[in-house]
């Protein structure tokens, strides 16, 4: 079988083995329900504590405030639409910004249309939002400080501690979706101040179809999935078990390895090799930046057609082109970075984690820049200048 | 996401470049939307007797390029006029739904070329094309 140089891991990224071999007890022989009374059920039920203790030591919360869901989507639109509920009385205006992932975008969209009011916070060509701006935007009647821990297109890490600080002392209700943070970078609830964290168990190594949301305790968010009553009533549906421990096996196996020094030398060596390339750009925060992102843009070429060419040399990368997103604008984000629309269509990113090596990135490096070069060759907006 | 004769043509690109003695040359769509595509001709005695192109785009954007200007190479002006973006994307074997419009676009680049090439004789393209083609939209 041909080698696959799969460098997609903020997409999704593959299980790792611990959290596969300490899922699988789950799929055959403990397949009880953790509502039972019986054994197998208690032991299902134990198995779930002790993973909501691994999530909640992980980052820095307490057991009772971790609730497990279906992924990270759901966990964001819970957090957000039960908090506008929960507020209707003192306000319908929530912060959030330009750059944020679909899961929370199309949820404010959404609410949007049923009448709430939202600030999208413009961000600096890094990526970063402004603090003063964050300041000057809140109202009296504003309910929800949405705004995410680190981007997942181009691997900016935000300023969450301070956005917390500022929410804090505004009395409003702080919630970060912190899908590409959590297993990547250090992340403490408390040191960051948030209200409610979002986490997701396939971007860490754990099976796809869990999620994590943390409500800090005393919140009393309202339930978003009504039911029997699992997670104490406040998210239904028969625990996904066999997920929610390759989660917590995940998480225990990397944190240790906190921060990831090799992949954010791995990243480092991509982004210094590949801005070798004339008229090629790096997107994002080049300093506060994710271990594992080196997101670019060339130059008088689309997207697709990179990722295609890098397909027959078994690379897996990813691009926001509109051409890979079937619509005709490119990706949202890289707008709000002020790149114009022609530039965002070369977008390209590489999400790298420990399981790829120096010799996976020097592949990349002998095999991009022929591939740049051939589609400039057949572009009538390149020029050699 | 797309048929083998796509990627086939994509790949390796038929007639793909510049015309150094082209007399007619079309360009259509725009980098804001994420496709260009610029076809060069050498049409004698209202015979398309060679063509090539460039093209900034998608997968489906180069492939219906190439395809197109293969069709086209050889014919006289009216039968390349009659190239419609079906028969483009037939002769690929088919293109996914939301990239139908780069063989729309692959077909307004040979109108567009040949609008160019009346220009040039002094013959109003309009009555004969339809429009000029210059028009802007993605």
């Amino acid at each position: 079988m041909k080698k696959i140089y799969y460098f997609d891991n903020a997409a999704t990224r593959p299980i790792s083995k611990v959290a596969f071999e300490a899922m699988l007890p789950y799929l055959t022989d403990g397949y009880g329900n953790p509502s039972s009374v019986y054994s197998v059920g208690r032991d299902a039920k134990k198995a779930i504590e002790d993973a909501r203790r691994t999530v909640a030591t992980a980052i820095g919360a307490m057991p009772e405030e971790i609730y497990f869901t279906g992924s990270g989507t759901e966990s964001n639109n819970w957090a957000i639409r039960s908090t506008v509920e929960q507020n209707k009385d003192k306000g319908k205006h929530i912060i959030s910004s330009a750059i944020e992932h679909p899961a929370v975008m199309s949820t404010l969209k959404y609410l949007e249309k049923q009448g709430c009011d939202v600030t999208y916070l413009d961000v600096n060509e890094y990526g970063q939002v402004s603090l003063d701006e964050l300041k000057k935007a809140i109202r009296s009647d504003t309910v929800l400080i949405t705004i995410m821990m680190a981007n997942n297109e181009v691997g900016t890490i935000l300023p969450s501690a301070e956005i917390g600080k500022i929410a804090k002392e505004n009395n409003v209700s702080f919630h970060t979706d912190a899908v590409q943070a959590v297993g990547h970078i250090e992340v403490d609830v408390k040191e960051i101040g948030a209200d409610m964290l979002t986490l997701s168990g396939h971007k860490l190594g754990g099976a796809k179809g869990v999620g994590v949301l943390y409500v800090r305790k005393g919140l009393n968010l309202p339930p978003f999935i009504h039911g029997g009553g699992q997670e104490r009533g406040k998210r239904s549906g028969t625990e996904n078990v066999a997920g929610i421990v390759s989660l917590a096996a995940a998480l225990n196996d990397v944190l240790p390895r906190i921060p990831l020094n090799h992949v954010s030398q791995m990243r480092d060596k991509l982004i210094e090799g590949l801005l070798k390339i004339t008229r090629s750009r790096l997107t994002g925060d080049p300093v506060n930046r994710l271990p594992g992102i080196a997101s670019f843009v060339f130059e008088g070429i689309e997207g697709e057609s990179i990722l295609l060419l890098l397909d027959q040399c078994g690379i897996d990368a990813s691009s926001g082109s509109a051409c890979s997103s079937g619509s005709l604008d490119p990706s949202h984000v890289l707008l709000a970075l002020g790149l114009p629309h022609e530039i965002a269509h070369g977008s390209l990113r590489f999400s790298i984690c420990e399981n790829n090596t120096d010799e996976d990135i020097d592949y990349v490096l002998e095999k991009l820049p022929g591939i740049v070069a051939k589609l400039r060759s057949m572009s009538p907006v390149w020029n050699e200048e | 996401m797309y048929s083998d004769k796509v990627m086939e043509h994509f790949t390796n690109p038929r007639n793909v470049g510049e015309l150094p003695d082209a007399n007619a040359i079309g360009e259509v769509g725009n980098a804001k939307c994420g496709d260009i595509m610029k076809i060069f001709m050498k049409i004698e005695d209202n015979i398309i007797k060679d063509i090539s192109f460039k093209t900034f785009g998608c997968g489906a954007a180069v492939a219906t390029s190439s395809m197109a200007a293969e069709m086209a190479k050889g014919k006289t002006v009216q039968e390349a006029l009659h190239i419609s973006n079906k028969a483009v994307s037939e002769a690929l074997d088919g293109l996914p739904s939301e990239k139908m419009h780069c063989s729309v676009l692959a077909e307004q680049a040979i109108r567009a070329a040949i609008s160019n090439y009346y220009e040039r004789q002094g013959v109003d393209p309009i009555p004969i094309i339809g429009c000029d083609m210059k028009c802007e939209d993605c």
